[in-house]
């Protein structure tokens, strides 16, 4: 395949991720919490795992291997969040990863009987990347419930892919294998369904959008970074500063 | 090219500040709204409801489980079944345990006799480690084989989260954490197993708060010395009809206390030592299974009933040798039992204890369980010797000894109270990495429990109840 850090520009996953990025692809895993995350991930990955700490924060981090159709695959658990809006350590170790990590593919597990809370992430995360897998895990519990999602509606409407997954039972997980093999090699290209905010936000970001990407010459998304300056995001800044000009920044300290 | 990050970044900085107007006149409110409302658009189309009966019954039942009114009535009431179900159910096997056991002890005894073994011999390992261990298993194993069972229902049942949320609010406002409740409630079970379920808890603070005071609730070990000593004192009260009632209510009681310690003292806690801000949390409330008969079988029986006996026999065995050595070793006209007991008679009588009490709690520190066995040794290497069939000869037994109504209270609230054993302080010690925090977890448990034995023994003093 010949896919290096350099080649897919995910040097930032090395440095700041200490992920060791060889011949793999990279596979970030999100969800609220208490949506059976962890029971995907470790069906997925089985004993493959290692656990560590986020570098410089005190949230816990898991990543597992697994192999599918002769490729490696390395998945990363992120902190199960509600948002993306860091408003905790968790939300913005699991935004920072997505934004400046660049996996090949996200999966964002969703609970079944909750799917409208659940979607908030979905649709969150869709804004930082198109790669993503939406699997919606505990199915069984909300027909259970009388709750029934109609799964390729779900897909058109976000136009991702959707898997429909009873991870305890390890139902569905070939399919998910299958969906986020295709997203991260590229067989697939998401095309996600983008947020349309009400016309006073949209207003806002066409004004400060073009003054951000010229900043930024597309290393970034510029209508996202709008959208978070907007919102009074104090650390947006702050996590362009140390990712996308980490080594610059450290010249600069050096040179003053 | 630095140059030119410099000044990227330095207009980002300059832009952000600028655009710090625009959100203060609710623009993020506006973004969170329109995340939410799309997601309620698709949801709303993907989404077919039945309106499903079971689903409703779940959420009527939840009503009334953890309703304002009603929550802690129930909690209170099913906490009291279980006991009641455990001391009637209990009862009778305990005795058919017990006069088994002292049946094959004098075979046993007639065994050695004929094989013309040495008297110290018979001594140590038959009035020593077999009868110890006879107690240990006719008190303790047929409450455990009930309650374990009906506790572990419960959880199956998903009724233990609704503990949790009924608990949340007062946890909160002693300062702790929510989860705290369900930490406890794996205190019933085993404190060092509550200390360990401490982990669930995320902020260090927090998790400090609910270590040191798990040991408030009565783990299993203690139970069966609440459930013996109310059934006996309290249940003797009243007439035979009611007394069963009585003990139950009574244990109930004990336990509702313990829980109003852990309060004060989380609340203290974390307005001295630990201060600091309840973090929040969502509790989320799964929904109600249908217990699996076979599972709650072998989780209660297996995981836990035989691995706590297990434990508390091998703590046992060796403690029934340590103790009839001592009370059988002279120096001069008295055991040592006997000189240690009489070291700390002064200080147990002022908490309305005796030295025989106090010392069967020190000595008692590897394992609960073996309080009560050490204090009958005890009293029995006196020279009242007594065949201990049943529970009315334990009443007794312990009469003779100068045991009144607040005797026995004291030394309930003293169990309640006191000091972790040995295994919980090592898992403290392995829990929190620390010295100075398990010292704590000692000092403070026992320190209540003193206070409070010595403050309902002046007050019946005064009150001239005994």
């Amino acid at each position: 395949m010949g896919l290096t850090c350099e080649s897919c520009g995910r040097g930032v996953l090395k440095k700041k991720f200490n992920l060791k990025c060889g011949e793999e692809y990279v596979i970030a895993l999100a969800g609220n919490p208490n949506v059976g995350k962890s029971t995907v991930f470790n069906e997925l990955t089985g004993l493959r795992q290692h656990t560590g700490n986020w570098p410089g924060k005190t949230v816990v981090n898991a990543r597992g291997n697994y192999d599918y159709k002769n490729m490696k695959f390395l998945l990363m658990d992120l902190p199960g969040t509600y948002s993306l809006l860091a408003n905790s350590v968790e939300e913005q170790v699991a935004r920072d990863f997505i934004c400046f990590g660049k996996p090949h593919a996200t999966v964002v597990v969703v609970d079944a009987t909750c799917l409208e809370r659940n979607l908030n992430l979905v649709l969150q995360v869709m804004e930082l990347t198109d790669n993503v897998v939406v699997c919606v895990n505990l199915i069984d519990e909300a027909e259970r419930k009388g709750i029934f999602i109609d799964i390729r509606e779900l897909e058109s409407e976000l136009g991702v892919p959707v898997v429909a997954t009873v991870a305890r039972d390890g139902k569905g997980l070939e399919e998910l294998k299958r969906r986020i093999f295709n997203v991260a090699v590229g067989i697939q290209t998401p095309s996600s369904r983008k947020m349309k905010y009400s016309e006073r936000v949209e207003e806002a970001i066409r004004e400060i959008e073009p003054k951000i990407d010229k900043l930024l010459k597309g290393k970034l998304d510029a209508r996202w970074v709008a959208l978070r300056l907007i919102d009074g995001d104090k650390t947006i800044v702050d996590a362009i500063h140390e990712h996308v000009y980490y080594e610059k920044a450290i010249e600069i300290d050096g040179r003053r | 090219m630095n140059n030119d990050n410099v000044k990227e970044l330095e207009d980002l900085v300059e832009l952000s500040e600028a655009v710090q107007s625009m959100h203060e006149d609710g623009l993020r409110d506006n973004i969170v709204k329109d995340i939410y409302e799309t997601a309620e658009y698709i949801t709303k189309k993907v989404v077919t409801k039945k309106s499903q009966r079971k689903a409703d019954i779940h959420k009527k039942v939840d009503d009334i489980l953890t309703s304002r009114i009603l929550g802690y009535p129930i909690m209170i009431l099913l906490l009291g079944i279980v006991f009641w179900l455990t001391i009637t159910g209990a009862n009778y096997p305990s005795q058919m345990l017990a006069s088994f056991f002292f049946w094959f002890e004098t075979k046993l005894t007639s065994l050695f006799m004929y094989m013309g073994s040495p008297e110290w011999l018979h001594g140590i390992l038959v009035l020593g480690i077999y009868r110890t261990l006879a107690w240990v298993i006719s008190v303790m194993l047929p409450p455990m084989a009930i309650f374990f069972p009906l506790f572990t229902l419960l959880e199956d049942l998903g009724y233990l989260p609704r503990v949790a949320f009924n608990l949340d609010k007062l946890f909160k406002a002693a300062g702790a954490h929510g989860k705290q409740s369900l930490t406890m409630s794996m205190g019933f079970g085993c404190n060092a197993a509550g200390v360990i379920a401490c982990r669930i808890i995320e902020s260090p603070r927090e998790r400090l708060i609910a270590t040191i005071t798990n040991n408030f609730v009565p783990c299993n070990g203690r139970f069966p010395t609440l459930i013996a000593l109310s059934t006996i004192f309290v249940g003797g009260l009243v007439t035979s009809r009611y007394s069963t009632l009585a003990a139950t209510s009574f244990v109930t009681l004990l336990v509702i206390f313990g829980i109003i310690i852990t309060l004060v003292v989380s609340w203290i806690l974390s307005k001295t030592i630990l201060k600091g801000v309840p973090s929040s949390f969502t509790l989320e409330l799964p929904p109600y299974r249908k217990p699996r008969i076979g599972r709650i079988l072998y989780t209660s029986l297996i995981d836990r009933t035989i691995f706590v006996l297990g434990r508390a026999i091998v703590v046992a065995a060796p403690a029934g040798l340590v103790i009839w050595i001592l009370a059988n070793v002279m120096i001069g006209d008295m055991s040592i039992l006997n000189h240690l007991a009489a070291l700390l008679d002064p200080l147990a009588r002022t908490i309305g204890l005796d030295g025989f009490i106090l010392m069967a709690f020190v000595i008692g520190l590897p394992a609960n369980e073996i309080v009560v066995p050490i204090m009958i040794m005890s009293y029995m290497s006196k020279g009242t010797m007594l065949e201990l069939e049943s529970l009315a000869q334990m009443k007794e037994l312990f009469i003779a000894n100068g045991w009144t109504f607040v005797t026995a209270l004291n030394v309930m609230l003293f169990s309640l109270l006191h000091f972790p054993c040995g295994t919980t302080l090592w898992t403290i010690r392995k829990e929190t990495g620390s010295f100075k925090w398990t010292l704590l977890s000692a000092l403070l448990p026992t320190a209540i429990a003193l206070a409070v034995c010595f403050i309902v023994a002046q007050g019946a003093r005064l009150l001239g109840l005994v």
